[in-house]
């Protein structure tokens, strides 16, 4: 089963009465039912799991942990250091599986 | 994506896990629930940079792992019937039943397919009218939204030929589970994050008191795993047992009321039987009698099921944390995850593959909690 991934709203639509939208996941976007997440805008961020938006992440608590791993002497340039946009490419959804691993 | 970047720096992780070794005193052995927070703590080697005094054992939170192999045997039955499209996760194709897996009936001429969402399989059946489209819909908390409103969908739409073989499995109930099995080592828990995203961490106090545990509820970036095991260690070492939320920017305490709603609406509670562990008490999510109609298992009355477990196979002892994945004698000769014996050596969740992709082939200083 595929992991629940954060990804970007990209836009939101009505689809036969259900809030459906657009979800960037580091590159690869897919169709993603928004109805459990009403509170959700374009912009926002959301963990998504097998094609629903579960949870809208929160921005100020997202910042405040690393701001907890700053003030712990654990982040070395503290929050100076925090980019707006990491494009990473490693979040995608239903990531393909590993290559065989060498046997022993 | 945001912040993700900071979530994983290594040189962060190095001087959490100093932190964690700074405030050790003894040994501790906690359970990480959820079989994602495993990977991810085999894949970043991250058991490797703690103390040698905290140990991380793994959970059964894998729900293809846990599917009862009756309910696996059914899905191959159903999946044989001629018209039928069964639509899956595509962890479980390779999941061993009795005799064979799905992709073996794939191969075989049944119309197998795999679908990332159950709304998916829903957009078949509008598709195909003239055939059966089967979902099996496995999962925790987590999947249990998307399972809920497929149904939920397919009634309002009246979509008829749509069903699902449902086979959802509980955290909280398999936490209790774990402390009340003879000889539990466990003295912490890791709780899972994107679980606890739906359903809240209100269910979880009870459980720190009864079983005086520390639970943590974190994610799965290796930072905020380091960090719940700092939150832990700091609780052991304190002698507390309270609930602590380590993920808020994910998780609240109430969790998303909307889809524990639907979910209330189109699932009840039942005894559940995880594969590898037995029978657990109010510990999975059948249909409602509303959505009974849905249910594949009344649809399809398969007759005759004889399991058999292969008799090699010791995943039940791994998703129960009493031995690591290598300790197993099969592990990466007669199982590997071309030719599993297992479902924990086929899922993405599973404590198994995960040593396996990671080439933890000898058992490690953490790696057989029978030595210890």
């Amino acid at each position: 089963m595929c992991l629940a991934v954060p990804g970007r709203i990209e836009s939101v639509r009505e689809e036969q009465g259900t809030r459906m939208g657009k979800v960037n996941f580091g590159g690869v976007v897919r169709d993603v039912c928004l109805a459990y997440v009403p509170e959700a805008l374009v912009g926002d961020y959301t963990i998504v799991h097998v094609g629903f938006a579960l949870s809208r992440i929160d921005e100020a608590q997202a910042l405040e942990t690393l701001r907890t791993f700053a003030e712990m002497g654990l982040l070395e340039e503290g929050l100076a250091e925090i980019r707006g946009e990491v494009p990473d490419g490693e979040s995608v959804p239903c990531p393909l599986p590993p290559a065989e691993a060498p046997r022993r | 994506m945001k912040h993700l970047a900071e979530y994983r720096d290594g040189e962060t992780a190095r001087r959490l896990a100093a932190r964690i070794a700074a405030i050790v005193t003894r040994p501790w052995a906690i359970m990480e629930v959820w079989g994602g927070q495993t990977h991810s703590i085999i894949r970043n080697a991250l058991d490797q940079l703690l103390p040698p005094d905290v140990e991380l054992i793994h959970g059964p939170g894998c729900p293809v792992c846990v599917t009862p192999l009756e309910m696996i045997d059914r899905a191959l039955a159903i999946a044989a019937l001629p018209g039928t499209i069964f639509c899956s996760f595509g962890d479980m194709l390779r999941v061993p039943g009795s005799h064979g897996d799905l992709l073996g009936v794939k191969a075989a001429g049944g119309d197998v397919r795999v679908v990332y969402s159950p709304l998916d399989a829903l957009e078949l059946a509008r598709r195909h009218p003239d055939r059966e489209v089967v979902f099996f819909a496995i999962g925790f908390e987590t999947t249990a939204p998307a399972n809920a409103m497929a149904v939920r969908l397919a009634e309002r739409g009246g979509v008829k030929n749509f069903s699902v073989l449902v086979s959802h499995v509980l955290v909280p109930p398999a936490i209790a589970a774990v402390m009340e099995s003879p000889g539990n080592r466990v003295e912490a828990f890791l709780a899972a994050g994107h679980v606890c995203s739906v359903m809240g961490t209100l269910q979880y106090p009870p459980l720190c008191d009864r079983y005086r545990v520390p639970i943590v509820v974190t994610g799965f970036e290796p930072l905020d795993l380091l960090e719940g095991i700092r939150r832990t260690v700091v609780q052991l070492e304190a002698g507390k047992h309270e609930l602590e939320n380590a993920y808020p920017r994910v998780v609240t305490k109430e969790g998303n009321a909307i889809a524990k709603g639907v979910i209330a609406e189109v699932f009840e509670p039942c005894d559940r039987t995880w594969r590898g562990i037995g029978t657990i008490p109010a510990s999975g999510w059948k249909l409602a009698d509303r959505y009974a109609p849905f249910d594949a298992e009344r649809r399809f009355a398969v007759e005759g099921i004889v399991t058999a477990e292969s008799p090699l196979c010791r995943a039940g002892d791994v998703l129960r944390g009493a031995i690591k994945p290598n300790a197993c004698p099969a592990f990466g000769r007669e199982c590997t995850p071309r030719t599993p014996l297992g479902a924990t050596m086929v899922s993405g969740e599973g404590a198994c593959a995960a040593y396996y992709h990671a080439g933890r082939f000898a058992a490690t200083r953490q790696g057989n909690a029978d030595e210890r």
